[in-house]
């Protein structure tokens, strides 16, 4: 006679699936969410009139706008630079490739702090860079673009880390096939390598952006931070929290954790949008 | 077109890819190049679709010096061995794309390349797919897409990196057939690079055999079946039984072997190696012969018998199980061997033949 079976279920090659995802998921909310929750808790408590208020005041808006525009320029850069610096070390063979492949996780080791003194020492009206910009009549530390550097700084990694990877996966007879249809370098790279790396050039670049808007160390060293004009939007937080204005301080960091959470739903939709053709159905 | 290879040499580090290959193919001619994995095959392909450069020769084409043209210039198809499609594009796009990134003086309007378009879609057979990404597609299908996109720009020359080795065999014999007529209709010069035997004749008016970085001979698929020009061709071309033989008077003289089938040979006396396939070896039951069966395996239609000689040689025949030769032949039984055809190159073994398997135990004989 035959039973009712029980169902029988593909064992997995390493046991242990629940306690797995039960521990990360603990984590994940302890570390990540629960914070997150608070700040939004927090924020709630202010009421949108008062919230509204805040936010708009003209020192708020202005340091709104200065990370921004600080953090955009800084992606621009990096996204371009990025770009470069990845094919130059998935294309290229040459002495001191694994030594400058190794350099580009410097900015993710170095404290930011230390960063930032190092970036103001050398733009500094006396420093090594700084006294010849100075003489051209350049200045860049304690204004907009001594941001701009230091954001630059310590989001570099982000963009030549993503599109590392799938250069070094993307299949180069794609590249001799445009050759032999006719098409010249520049058109290679535009039609054929581009669209490739553009999903993880997308998500690269959104993290560097996000990683700008939130920089606080490496920023407040070379910034000089004078409101309305080179104060960043988290080094402003922290001003209200010192003054022990904590409802200021929640207002400004909640518009901050919903800029970071719509690039982050932008960044997937572009990679979806860019990715359309992989999926097969 | 008319293309001409001359002393064609190229070496990546170490190791010589090509050693010196002379070659003319004729305008509308369809030749494959077939070798073993190693022969170079593919390099000499891709020097002439300019993917790669040779380290001295010649590459002239139609009185063209192409070793001066970049690959774009040089106006040819290439269909690489796994499609190299653009993931990123439909099949039209696909296709499109050579007549689109022309500049803009030379490139048709719109309409023209969309009409284009449409005719090699339905030359193709695959008018349903148009608006497909690569990855919803089959490797049937796939290899089509990318034989309409290196013709979509009237290629003067069409190259193709073993076409079908990717594809299962049913689809493999439909797209040969499929190309022969293309090849036909376009009437470009086209060239194929191959390892596998009965596509190459099958498909070529010549075939060029590819050993080492050389070429070891040109024809048809009967000449080189029957006379192969060099005991790797032999070798290759199945003749995997390799018996030492004496020359006397242009007659082959071995113990244990019946040569009456075998003819004459314009050959000076002296040691000799004669090359055989297994099913052209019959053993004839011969209580005085020197070749003993070891054993006997059955397919339903052939046997497969495995022999030894009081030195230790060992052959293997196949024959038809219902041949009367069949009748008997059991293990034990001593026999003499009747080759039906075979090859003959003066002196010993030679030591470049490749097919290791079939040597290994040879080898070990020697010593």
């Amino acid at each position: 006679m035959i039973g009712a079976a029980a169902p029988i279920r593909a064992r997995r090659v390493l046991p242990g699936f629940t306690l797995s995802l039960g521990t990360t998921l603990l984590y994940l909310v302890l570390v990540v969410l629960i914070p997150v929750l608070a700040l939004i808790l927090k924020g709630a408590e202010i009421g949108p009139e008062r919230f509204w208020q805040i936010v708009t005041s003209p020192r708020t808006l202005a340091a709104f706008r200065i990370t921004l525009t600080a953090a955009a320029i800084a992606t621009v850069f990096n996204a371009v630079y990025g770009v470069l610096m990845a094919w130059v070390l998935v294309r290229y063979e040459f002495p001191g490739k694994r030594i400058l492949d190794a350099l580009m996780d410097v900015p993710f080791a170095l404290p930011t702090a230390v960063a930032g003194l190092s970036l103001t020492a050398l733009f500094s009206a006396n420093g090594w860079f700084g006294q010849y910009l100075d003489a051209a009549g350049i200045q860049v530390v304690y204004t907009i673009w001594g941001i701009v550097l230091a954001m630059t700084f310590t989001s570099i990694p982000f963009v030549v880390r993503t599109v590392q990877p799938v250069l070094e996966d993307l299949d180069t007879t794609l590249e001799q096939a445009a050759m032999t249809l006719g098409a010249r370098p520049w058109t290679i790279f535009a039609r054929v390598v581009f669209p490739a790396i553009l999903p993880a050039f997308l998500a690269g670049s959104t993290v560097a952006f996000a990683r700008s808007l939130g920089e606080f160390g490496a920023v407040v060293f070379i910034a000089g931070n004078l409101p309305m004009k080179t104060e960043i939007a988290s080094l402003l937080a922290y001003i209200r929290l010192e003054e022990y204005d904590y409802i200021g301080a929640a207002a400004i960091a909640l518009v901050l954790l919903v800029f970071a959470l719509v690039l982050l739903l932008v960044s997937n939709l572009l990679q979806i949008w860019a990715a359309r053709y992989r999926e097969v159905k | 077109m008319t293309i001409t290879i001359t002393g064609m040499r190229k070496r990546f580090g170490p190791t010589e890819v090509l050693r010196g290959i002379d070659l003319t193919v004729e305008k509308g001619e369809l030749v494959a190049l077939l070798g073993p994995s190693g022969s170079g095959k593919t390099t000499l392909l891709k020097i002439i679709a300019g993917l790669d450069w040779p380290d001295m020769g010649g590459l002239d084409v139609d009185g063209v010096n192409w070793l001066n043209l970049p690959a774009q210039d040089r106006r040819i198809g290439f269909v690489f061995q796994h499609y190299a499609l653009f993931p990123h594009m439909k099949v039209r796009d696909n296709i499109a794309f050579g007549l689109t990134v022309r500049p803009r003086s030379q490139r048709p309007g719109r309409g023209v390349i969309a009409a284009r378009v449409d005719e090699l879609l339905h030359l193709l057979q695959i008018a349903h797919l148009g608006d497909r990404y690569p990855a919803q597609l089959s490797g049937g299908q796939r290899q089509r897409v990318a034989l309409g996109r290196a013709l979509a720009i009237e290629p003067t020359v069409l190259l193709l990196d073993e076409p079908f080795g990717a594809l299962d065999a049913a689809i493999r014999r439909d797209l040969r057939n499929w190309l022969r007529e293309v090849h036909g209709a376009t009437g470009s010069t086209s060239i194929f690079v191959t390892h596998d035997q009965e596509e190459a004749f099958e498909l070529a008016d010549r075939v060029v055999i590819m050993g080492q970085g050389q070429i070891e001979q040109i024809g048809s698929a009967d000449q080189i079946h029957d006379r192969p020009a060099t005991p790797f061709v032999a070798n290759f071309m199945g003749a995997t039984v390799e018996i030492p033989v004496t020359m006397r008077a242009g007659r082959i003289e071995a113990a244990g072997i019946d040569a009456t089938r075998l003819e004459r040979r314009v050959l000076p006396d002296g040691p000799a190696t004669l090359f055989l396939r297994p099913d052209d070896i019959t053993p004839i039951a011969d209580t005085q012969g020197c070749w003993t069966i070891e054993t006997v395996a059955s397919t339903g239609a052939t046997l497969r018998i495995a022999l030894k000689d009081g030195a230790g040689n060992r052959v293997e025949t196949v024959l038809p199980r219902r041949a009367p030769e069949a009748a008997g032949l059991t293990p034990g039984t001593r026999t003499h061997l009747r080759p039906e055809a075979g090859s003959v190159f003066p002196g010993p073994r030679p030591a470049t033949t490749p097919a290791p398997a079939a040597q290994a135990p040879a080898k070990e004989n020697i010593r």
